[in-house]
């Protein structure tokens, strides 16, 4: 899916020759070793400084960054909230791809989904970090890109919530045939879902397995 | 009609009493602020007798050549101000934004007011065109450096809200839309404040002007009215110019914001 051909950024990722492939991948490391950099170069949000990423085949840079964006999504490590009430907040990816915004019912079912018991009318500004990292993957996955890139998805979650997120996600990508690339801190995790695990160390792929 | 009453210098320096006074008072409060006072009130009378002795020049002897340049120099100075007060915080990209935005802006409101609305003759009447240039250039000028305060504001504070928004496939533009609303706001509100007091709260300065020399006040407030309407197309133009076009130079071509 993904192809690494003599990349570097800046002094931070040197990734001579790197795969990621279809599936569910995890990416391990110590904090600082670059992995948000690297899902940030997946989605085009930043660019390579040397050498060149392919996906599918295609060079990023040849590609429409706005497309390529839709195609291939990020949650980020520390998503920000828009101005709005819950459900702005839901269905604002879609407003910007100009899709089409589901219905009140639909909307309450994706909150359930990722485990937040509130009302689509609340306001997001008492949310608390992991709320907000669960309402970021709620509008992510009413997206349903064809690559999710899930920066620590759960890492202001409790270990009980986590699994239950996890499963949810994995799922629902297997069902429908899309990919993940998730950054995480739980070893546990990675073993339990991961069809590839990088190891990342210093900017660099130290073991895949 | 009473004649004009002509102020002759020794007038002019009666009203220096004024500063005088002042000057005086902050003297006695122990406000240090009589050098600025002293300095300020020397450099606005030095700087409207030179003005006075080129207009006066300039109005005997019309020439197309002399009011071009002079509307240039006007340009080449409001955008070289709204340059100074922005040192090192802008792009060259957004400079040149900047320039073209300022230019076409008044240049296109100035025309088709010169022209078609007051209809001076020959076309570069220094009369006409200079007054009214000034009053152009000066306002949008005021209207750019607002908006490029409150473009840059938003670039800095909103940036997370513009990476989630980006991250989320959205365009550059459609990422940047709510800073560029609020950026309008505040460089269009202070124009369009004025004009909701204009006559009640204060009388303008060139009807004001206009009428102490001898012109009828209806006179006066017809050209106020059109003036003003001429301002807010000039400042709304440029500052539209601006955004329309600045908001990418946060971005580079593969529509990620420059760090
Ligand atoms: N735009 C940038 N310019 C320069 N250095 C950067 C930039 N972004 C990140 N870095 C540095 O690059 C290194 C890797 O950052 P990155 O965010 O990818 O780490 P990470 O593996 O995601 O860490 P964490 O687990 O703490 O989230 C860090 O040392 C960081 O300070
Ligand atoms: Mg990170």
């Amino acid at each position: 899916m993904f192809q690494f051909k003599e990349v570097k950024y800046k002094e931070i990722l040197d990734l001579p020759d790197l795969y990621i492939n279809f599936g569910i991948t995890v990416l391990l490391g110590a904090s600082g070793s670059g992995k948000s950099t690297i899902l940030k170069m997946l989605n085009k949000m930043i660019s390579p400084t040397q050498g060149t990423i392919l996906y599918q085949g295609k060079n990023l840079k040849d590609l429409s960054s706005v497309e390529h964006r839709r195609n291939v999504t990020m949650l980020s490590q520390n998503p920000t909230m828009f101005e709005g009430n819950i459900r702005d907040n839901l269905t604002i990816g879609l407003e910007f791809q100009g899709k089409e915004i589901p219905d009140e019912s639909e909307l309450a079912e994706i909150l359930k989904q990722v485990q937040l018991k509130k009302e689509l009318s609340e306001s997001v500004l008492n949310l608390s970090g992991g709320e907000k990292q669960r309402l970021a993957l709620g509008r992510l996955l009413l997206l349903d890109p064809q690559v999710y890139l899930l920066d620590e998805p759960s890492s202001a979650l409790d270990d009980n919530t986590e699994e239950i997120i996890i499963q949810m996600i994995t799922e629902h990508v297997k069902k429908r045939d899309k990919s993940v690339i998730m950054v995480t801190h739980s070893k546990n995790i990675a073993e339990k879902y991961a069809d590839e695990i990088l190891q990342i160390g210093h900017g660099r792929v130290l073991n895949r397995r | 009609m009473r004649g004009i009453i002509d102020l002759s210098v020794t007038q002019v320096i009666l009203s220096y009493i004024f500063v005088v006074i002042v000057l005086f008072i902050l003297k006695k409060r122990g406000i240090k602020r009589e050098k600025e006072m002293l300095i300020s009130s020397f450099r606005m009378t030095f700087q409207l007798i030179l003005t006075g002795y080129v207009l006066v020049y300039i109005f005997k002897n019309p020439n197309p050549f002399i009011t071009v340049a002079l509307i240039i120099i006007m340009e080449c100075f409001a955008i070289y101000t709204v340059f100074q007060k922005f040192k090192g915080k802008l792009t060259n990209k957004l400079k040149q934004v900047i320039a073209i935005a300022m230019v076409i802006g008044t240049i296109s409101c100035l025309t088709y007011f010169l022209m078609i609305v007051i209809r001076i003759y020959p076309w570069y009447d220094p009369q006409y065109f200079i007054p009214i240039a000034g009053m152009m250039i000066g306002n949008s000028m005021t209207g750019i450096s607002l908006a490029v305060k409150s473009l840059l504001e938003g670039m800095t504070l909103q940036k997370n809200v513009v990476e989630e928004a980006m991250i989320l496939g959205a365009s550059p533009k459609m990422a940047t839309k709510g800073i560029i609303n609020k950026t309008f706001d505040a460089a269009i509100m202070p124009t369009i404040n004025s004009m909701l007091g204009m006559g009640i709260i204060f009388l303008p300065g060139m009807m004001t002007g206009q009428i102490l020399s001898g012109t009828s006040p209806a006179t006066a407030v017809n050209y106020q009215i059109a003036i003003m309407l001429g301002i807010l197309g000039a400042v709304s133009l440029t500052v539209i110019l601006l955004l329309q076009f600045g908001y990418r130079s946060f971005f580079n071509e593969e529509d990620q914001l420059i760090q």
